[in-house]
């Protein structure tokens, strides 16, 4: 007997009887043995699991929150209880994919108004309830670019996430679709000069970040005036920034996407986080994703289903709008109750706090001697000179318990001693100082 | 319900955040990019949100609640201490930016978990990076397509997949660049060797096949497959999603599988969280190895490490190393089953399926004679031509008897089907209970059948306007008039 296994001998008995088979073995007929044992450990009891492997994951350092200095695209926000307590009601964790419209009204509902709170934030007018994260949401959006426009070059600014880049150029270089970087200025803003010189009628898009991967707010309005009206401006953007950075639906944005792990998810060491997809309304056919809307049952209760499945691969196929069935639907349940518990003051509180928070400890930084890489204006990110040996001091940085800023040379090997900081609301006047103390 | 939108009041707050006592700063950006308009989101108190978030909860079926024989989606128990081990901050708060010296214990997990995988798939390497199925699918393609690269084999730009396939496998072989030709399965429900022979040519660079297929059949004839595949110098690429069936009893490399993934959330037990987030794990041959994403995690001198440089790898697929608590679940999930536990599960959820098959044999026609693998796919056209009752009536009615419909309409060859998938976590009790209420609705279909069509009644909701909804989506709450 195994605990998760209900089946007694006697019950074997009856089954293997009804279907009219002697024994197990005898279920297999089509299947060759061709394993009989693996070389795997035998089972434990739940005393065993638990101790070996949460000794396991004692070997894991867990930073205090306030000591958390990095970010780049993974933030330590703090998470209310109630977040973490209503996320793990196990009739939203143990449902599936709301194939069942009348049963799974919870789940429907909780993704619809999640739709709404992004369509909110973003400015856009059409939200999907999730893509796999902040990288294939962006891959994702150059594809239905590339739909839209039939056009196959993107023209995409150096400056975004590194990953994020790289992930995309994995997803269209098997379609054909030719990424092309753009440079940024000294103060790390996009170069309008370098975008308009190489921008011409194949472009499809222009992807930017608002802020983008070194902290700095491009000026979305400049970018799109830049760009000819048939040429679509894809934004990657970081959600708590846009309650105090104007929406990008305002400033010109046909698509908006990024990573939604900041809005009360834990870091996980790197997901699951969510990548969240908006867009216009004349868009929404062209999207990737599974949408949520709302609609009348036959008594006319209001109630929610999937829409515009046509445009999804288990009816289209090969050539469907993307391939993606299991999302990360729970994530997007969890941005919800976040955005739900903080409230537009709340998150406006948590934004504005990073805010200081960063701005407190570069000014601190500039004090000591050191300097920023770039002087365009940032949210809660910047890149510093950090000096000779950062890397090597970014570890015993982590002995004395503290993740300090990243050295960038880890994602981007030209920055030898730079660092990229990152505060949030967590982060006290009193950690920064001690950090300080450090440098 | 009313929607969270509709509770909100001005002013109202659900949460304090402390003050970290420093001072203000001007923003410092050109106020055209000040944002003047708040983002309109819910103003409610805490108990509203536990208020809300739990009556939702209480309109949602899910395993927790009850049976759940969605076939092809193996919705079995999950266990509870892997959610528990999942959530513990050593592995929930760590940040993938820290110094991997201060992550080894995340290292070490994830690297175990890769050669327990491989031992379990019968590959020779794995990377955990993907993060469901279907991308676990594209990377397999996109290394497939590297493979033939590679090898300066430029003309093969065909994907073979038959027609019985879920419908993510041509949607990402065709995102990975490949012209997609589909074959038709043969009478038994089984791929047509002759079909295939008549495909398969030189510019085809790989076959995309479930075994057992979605019709819950094992393919016999697979090691003459991968053979027939192979001599044309083609890949053999395995779906892994109903890898339930064969755990303990044979492994897709050991069938001749070049590429596998595997989904964690179904046979690794992992909840599937209304949706996701999964994992995708892909596996492959040795000779495949360098064309894995990265990152790749290696062990040196007892130090887990990343390695990022490899120079023929297809790059990256995501950001970071993939969804990590799926896989502390599934690694917590392996070491409580064992290898005897795992061998048991494929075994009862057999065992199941076929009993059940044979139960359900009674009241609708079976699609496929014969002993099934995990699921089966049964029809019931027959009861639809008699009475016009169709299987999504049916599937409704289900819904009044407290249980969740089975998976309807796929695979796409088979008619007015259910495709029923126990899994080995039902008891025998549960099953009974499943048919015996299934065929209460059949007597109910062919003497009432309008009581059927109208099903359900009483769910929260009865059944909704689809049509509309998709031809004029309203796909966010409307503000207006507020
Ligand atoms: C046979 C088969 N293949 C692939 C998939 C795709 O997996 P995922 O939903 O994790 O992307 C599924 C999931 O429904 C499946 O049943």
């Amino acid at each position: 007997m195994h605990r998760y296994i209900p089946h007694t001998d006697e019950e074997i008995k009856e089954m293997l009887n009804e279907i009219g088979v002697k024994s197990i073995e005898d279920l297999y007929i089509d299947v060759p043995k061709t394993v009989d044992d693996y070389n795997l450990e035998s089972e434990k009891d739940e005393f065993t699991v638990k101790s070996e492997i949460l000794s396991l994951a004692k070997k894991n350092k867990v930073f205090k929150i306030e000591n958390i200095f990095a970010g780049a695209g993974i933030y330590a926000h703090y998470i209310p209880t109630v977040v973490e307590h209503l996320a793990n009601d196990q009739r939203f964790v143990t449902a599936y994919t709301p194939y069942q419209a009348e049963v799974s009204q919870g789940t429907l509902q909780a993704l619809f108004e999640y739709q709404t709170m992004m369509c909110e934030l973003t400015g856009m007018q059409v939200a999907n309830s999730s893509m796999y994260d902040g990288a294939t949401a962006l891959a994702e959006a150059m594809l239905m670019a590339v739909r839209v426009s039939r056009k196959n070059k993107i023209l995409a600014a150096s400056s975004i996430n590194p990953e994020y880049l790289q992930t995309s150029k994995t997803y269209c270089t098997p379609q054909n679709i030719e990424i092309e970087e753009v440079k940024w200025n000294d103060n790390g803003t996009l170069d309008i000069e370098d975008l308009k010189s190489k921008i011409s009628d194949e472009t499809s898009a222009v992807v930017v970040g608002y802020p983008n991967f070194f902290g700095i707010i491009e000026d979305l309005k400049l970018i799109k005036e830049s760009i000819p009206e048939k040429t679509l401006l894809i934004v990657v953007s970081e959600p708590v920034s846009l309650t105090i950075l104007e929406s990008p639906g305002k400033l010109g944005a046909d698509i908006v996407v990024g990573e939604g792990q900041s809005l009360g998810v834990t870091p996980n060491f790197g997901g699951p986080g969510i990548g969240f997809f908006t867009t216009l309304e004349k868009y929404v056919r062209k999207m990737p994703g599974r949408i949520i809307g709302q609609t009348k049952d036959v008594d006319g209760k209001t109630g929610y289903v999937m829409v515009l499945q046509t445009r999804e691969q288990h009816i289209r196929r090969e050539k469907a709008t993307s391939n993606i069935c299991s999302n990360h639907a729970l994530i997007a349940l969890i941005n919800a109750i976040y955005l739900s518990t903080m409230g537009p003051e709340g998150l406006r509180k948590v934004a504005k706090m990073s805010y200081n928070a960063a701005h407190y400890f570069a000014e601190k930084l500039k004090e000591k001697g050191y300097s920023l890489i770039f002087n365009g204006p940032f949210f809660n990110e910047f890149a510093f000179d950090a000096g000779e040996n950062y890397y090597e001091k970014w570890k015993k940085l982590a002995e004395e318990g503290f993740l300090g800023p990243l050295p960038l040379v880890k994602v981007l090997p030209n920055f030898k001693n730079c660092a990229l900081a990152c505060c949030t609301e967590v982060n006290t006047n009193e950690s920064i100082d001690n950090l300080l103390k450090h440098f | 319900m009313t929607t969270i939108f509709e509770m909100s009041k001005k002013g109202r707050i659900a949460f304090k955040i402390p003050n970290n006592n420093i001072k203000d700063y001007e923003f410092d950006f050109p106020e055209h990019l000040l944002r003047k308009t708040s983002p309109r989101l819910p103003q409610v108190s805490e108990l509203d949100v536990v208020r809300h978030y739990t009556n939702l909860a209480a309109k949602n079926y899910s395993v927790d609640v009850g049976f759940y024989p969605l076939g092809s989606c193996t919705m079995k128990y999950n266990p509870k201490i892997n959610e528990k081990i999942a959530n513990d901050e050593h592995f929930s708060m760590i940040h993938p930016f820290q110094p991997m010296e201060t992550a080894q214990g995340a290292l070490q997990l994830m690297y175990e978990l890769k050669e327990m995988l491989c031992e379990i798939s019968g590959m020779d390497d794995m990377t955990l990076v993907p993060s469901a199925g279907a991308h676990g699918e594209l990377t397999g393609m996109l290394i497939a397509r590297a493979y033939h690269l590679s090898r300066g084999d430029t003309k093969r730009k065909k994907a073979i997949v038959p027609d019985s396939a879920h419908g993510t496998n041509p949607a990402s072989a065709r995102m990975a660049g490949f012209e997609v030709i589909e074959i038709k399965s043969g009478p038994d429900g089984r791929v047509d060797l002759n079909e295939l022979k008549k495909h398969l040519d030189e510019e085809v660079a790989v076959l995309l096949l479930t075994n057992p297929n979605t019709l819950g059949l094992f393919e016999k004839d697979i090691i003459k497959i991968a053979e027939m595949v192979h001599e044309k110098g083609a890949l053999l690429y395995y779906d892994g999603a109903n890898l339930n069936a064969i755990l303990g009893r044979t492994r897709p490399g050991d069938m001749g599988f070049d590429i596998v993934h595997l989904n964690l959330h179904k046979t690794f037990s992992t909840p599937h969280g209304m949706g996701g987030p999964g994992s995708g794990p892909v596996g492959v041959k040795k000779h495949l190895s360098k064309f894995l994403p990265v990152p790749e995690i290696i062990k040196e001198n007892n130090t887990y490490k990343l390695n990022y440089s490899k120079p023929e790898s297809i790059g990256f697929i995501r950001s970071f190393f993939g969804n990590f608590s799926v896989l502390v679940r599934t690694y917590t999930y392996i070491k409580t089953m064992g290898k005897e536990g795992l061998k048991k599960v494929g075994q009862m959820a057999v065992l199941n399926a076929n009993y059940l098959r044979k139960k359900v044999s009674k009241i609708m026609d079976i699609a496929y004679p014969g002993l099934c693998m995990h699921e089966f796919v049964s029809t019931c056209e027959k009861l639809t031509k008699e009475t016009g009752v169709k299987a999504l009536d049916i599937a409704k009615r289900l819904l009044d008897y407290g249980i969740h419909a089975p998976t309807m309409y796929f695979p796409l060859i088979v008619h007015e089907d259910f495709m029923i998938e126990p899994t080995e976590t039902e008891s025998k009790d549960t099953l009974d209970e499943f048919a015996k209420i299934l065929g209460k609705i059949f007597e109910e279909a062919k003497q009432n059948p309008e009581l059927v069509k109208n099903a359900p009644y009483t769910t929260p909701i009865r059944r909704l306007d689809e049509a509309t909804a998709s031809r004029k989506p309203i796909v966010k709450f409307n503000f207006e008039g507020e």
